[in-house]
């Protein structure tokens, strides 16, 4: 049998297989459309139409553990993100596990071996190595150093989502430095991913104000608003970014950097609003309940906030969420360079500068884990945005 | 056309204006000027520095004027070709970046032809044959190529090349030919070299075009006109081919304006992480030097260029469809 063959053998029952599943699908919703679909909310058919898209449904589910463990960061993370084992430098993760080889037998609760420091007599090298001697089970829950849960002063604890008794659990490894790189990671998290929110709302605020004027009063300003989006958008971002960020004072304290390296990353992230919310002004301008309102003697202002904006903030708010993976990337990959975040700051990107020398990445591979995150957080964006892009137009066919 | 062409090389005037004020902000941006940059980095060598001197340098470049002032006459001084001088290469900024630019103009070519020639068959492909086991394939290797920043797809790239080799040189020649003149062989050795930094750089524009040209025919491929075509007999391909293929590409190829800047970026990063000799590790330096009338020259120069690709496209695709080249009349 030829290659050709197999493989379209192989296309068919496949294909075969995800029809029985679409079509399913399909019935299901026509179920529900004839029972309920014409009394149901605007809001409701968001819901149903973004509750249909698996893979954003997926997504929203990792995207919430993200935020949940940026949130909890002290109570995630098994260790303060700043303690450090000088001996322990670049030590390797250890691998949880369930089955000990030395006694050949499995164990309900997951375990690692607690990981030695050894000495090369003969090339000076310091090596790693589990003592398979010794189990350390991985426990729920376990008592570790007192943490301020968000610094709040009320919140101090003491306990840890997981941990080990008697010894050190690092599923990541350690840095350079011999910090926990998955505590490091999960404290990460809490800059990345507040660098996309932050940066879209400010991005939506200025993008609002500047769309709106633009497609609402027409004209000169709106020419002059379209010049300065197409020129900024012609603009190579990371460049951009590199060339004001170095503008930014090295004494400065952490937070006001931080709020800054998030306004630079808003001068690109507007336009794109700015663009979105005034084709729908546009286009809404001639609708006959906005003229209506008009010739009821309704104000301008009122006009935009009480009948145009309410008609389509929700399919901004989906677009806004397309915007906020260039965000997180931006943020990571001038921290990354050198140019954002600086250490002590702790940044996936902040992280990933020690994987800028190649010779200590090729001996510590773990230390581009934080890259996996920014993948996966990229893609999470991506993907309910995607979904929120089609569910904000419920009645596109549903 | 020619109506059109002219209309949109108006358009660019006031786009360039905007650009160049970016520019210029980039280069006032630092705190102090760059002459007393220069002053402190002479005291860091443990030079003496005159004062006097340095008010005259302030003088011949004119820091001593108000801000519009200088930024007249800056742009005066581009439009004559000079962008002022690099105080770290002691060297015309023009000159600086001449050096370098064309490698950083390859890379960012290369990436965006192949971008292109792969995405829309795939797309195409997709599309045509949605819910298939190559559809899911190609979609599936298109969300990963969304995911993936290309700084780090580059650094897991050198990451193997070092594990393979032992070797951290990526690079854009073999050694013998680094210093060597433009040759037939050394366009082929860098042939050999720039489809690693081309196909990271094209990476993520690739899957995003994917994306939008297999959403485009899926679109196309619904409408009444195929069916009709298809219930008067012609076979399938065929109607593919000549209806809803070449409507299907029209927005692709509108994409141009914003893939050109993201492949720049791209080179710049992917650049910066492999070593290669383009314009970024230039770039990168200025930065950290200070030499902020370089930086701000190479954000416009890289501009600009942007700008003349999509020109270009446009042009391209008012040739190619009349609709947009009487649309915006």
């Amino acid at each position: 049998m030829s290659f050709r063959s197999i493989w379209r053998k192989l296309d068919n029952a496949f294909y075969a297989l995800t029809e029985r599943r679409r079509t399913k699908r399909q019935e299901k919703l026509i179920e529900k459309k004839s029972g309920q679909l014409e009394f149901a909310s605007q809001w409701q058919l968001i819901r149903w139409k973004f509750a249909r898209h698996k893979l954003a449904m997926f997504a929203l589910g990792v995207m919430t553990m993200l935020f949940l463990m940026a949130i909890f960061a002290e109570f995630v993370a098994p260790y303060n993100p700043r303690a450090f084992r000088e001996d322990f430098a670049t030590a390797p993760p250890q691998r949880p596990r369930l089955y000990c080889p030395e006694e050949g037998r499995w164990y309900a609760r997951p375990f690692v071996y607690p990981i030695v420091r050894d000495f090369d007599e003969d090339t000076w090298a310091v090596t790693f190595e589990e003592d398979r001697s010794e189990k350390l089970f991985i426990r729920l829950f376990v008592r570790g150093s007192t943490y301020r849960l968000m610094n709040i002063a009320f919140l101090e604890s003491d306990l840890r989502l997981f941990g080990v008794e008697d010894g050190v659990i690092s599923l990541m490894g350690n840095d350079t430095r011999g910090r926990d790189l998955f505590s490091r990671i999960v404290f990460g998290a809490r800059i990345s991913l507040s660098v996309g929110l932050l940066g879209i709302a400010i991005s939506f605020v200025i993008g609002i104000i500047m769309g709106g004027i633009s497609g609402y009063f027409g004209g000169t300003v709106d020419v002059v608003i379209q010049r300065i989006i197409e020129a900024i958008k012609a603009i190579p971002t990371i460049p951009l970014w590199m060339a004001l960020s170095v503008a930014l004072p090295i004494h400065w304290p952490l937070l006001r950097v931080y709020f800054f390296v998030v306004l630079i990353l808003s001068i690109i992230g507007w336009t794109g609003v700015a663009r979105v919310v005034r084709g729908k002004f546009l286009s809404l301008r001639t609708e006959d309940f906005v003229k209506a309102a008009e010739l009821d003697g309704a104000s301008n202002w009122r006009l935009i906030w009480r009948y145009m904006l309410p008609s389509f903030y929700s399919y901004v708010i989906a677009r806004l969420t397309l915007e906020v993976p260039s965000m997180i990337l931006g943020e990571t990959a001038l921290s990354f360079l050198g140019l954002g975040l600086q250490p002590p700051a702790i940044s996936w990107g902040v992280l990933l500068q020690d994987a800028q020398h190649v010779r200590v990445m090729a001996n510590a591979p773990w230390l581009l884990i934080p890259g996996v995150f920014v993948f996966v957080a990229i893609l999470t964006f991506n993907f309910v945005g995607d979904g929120l892009r089609d569910a904000a137009d419920p009645y596109s066919n549903v | 056309m020619g109506e059109f062409i002219v209309r949109r090389l108006l358009l660019m005037i006031p786009t360039l204006i905007i650009v160049s004020s970016i520019a210029f902000f980039v280069i006032q941006a630092p705190p102090g000027d760059f002459v007393s940059a220069h002053a402190a980095r002479l005291e860091e060598r443990g030079q003496d520095v005159d004062r006097a001197v340095l008010e005259a340098m302030r003088a011949r470049y004119g820091l001593d004027q108000p801000i519009h002032v200088q930024y007249f006459r800056w742009v005066r001084n581009m439009l004559r070709g000079d962008l002022g001088v690099s105080f770290d290469w002691n060297a015309p900024v023009t000159a600086v970046i001449a050096r370098r630019i064309p490698n950083s103009i390859l890379i960012s070519l290369v990436s965006f032809l192949y971008v292109y020639i792969v995405a829309i068959p795939i797309g195409m492909l997709s599309a045509v044959r949605q819910y298939s086991l190559a559809d899911y394939f190609f979609t599936f290797v298109a969300f990963i190529g969304l995911g993936i920043p290309n700084f780090l797809f580059a650094l897991v790239v050198l990451w193997l090349v070092f594990s393979a080799t032992g070797s951290v040189m990526i690079g854009l020649f073999s050694t013998e030919y680094v210093d060597a003149a433009w040759s037939w062989s050394r366009l082929l050795d860098m042939a050999r070299h720039i489809w690693i930094p081309a196909l990271i750089v094209g990476t993520e524009g690739t899957a995003k075009i994917v994306r939008v040209m297999r959403a485009n025919l899926l679109d196309e491929l619904q409408k009444p006109y195929v069916m009709v075509a298809r219930a008067k007999g012609l076979p399938q391909a065929r109607v593919n081919y000549k209806y809803p293929f070449r409507i299907a590409v029209n927005p692709v190829v509108s994409t141009i304006g914003w893939t050109l800047p993201s492949l720049v970026t791209g080179e710049m990063l992917v650049s910066l992480v492999l070593g290669l000799p383009t314009l970024a590790p230039v770039f990168f330096r200025s930065l950290q030097m200070q030499d902020m009338y370089l930086a701000g020259g190479i954000v416009f120069v890289l501009t600009f260029l942007t700008l003349i690709g999509t020109l270009v496209s446009d042009i391209l695709l008012g040739w190619i469809d009349p609709r947009i080249r009487f649309s915006s009349m």
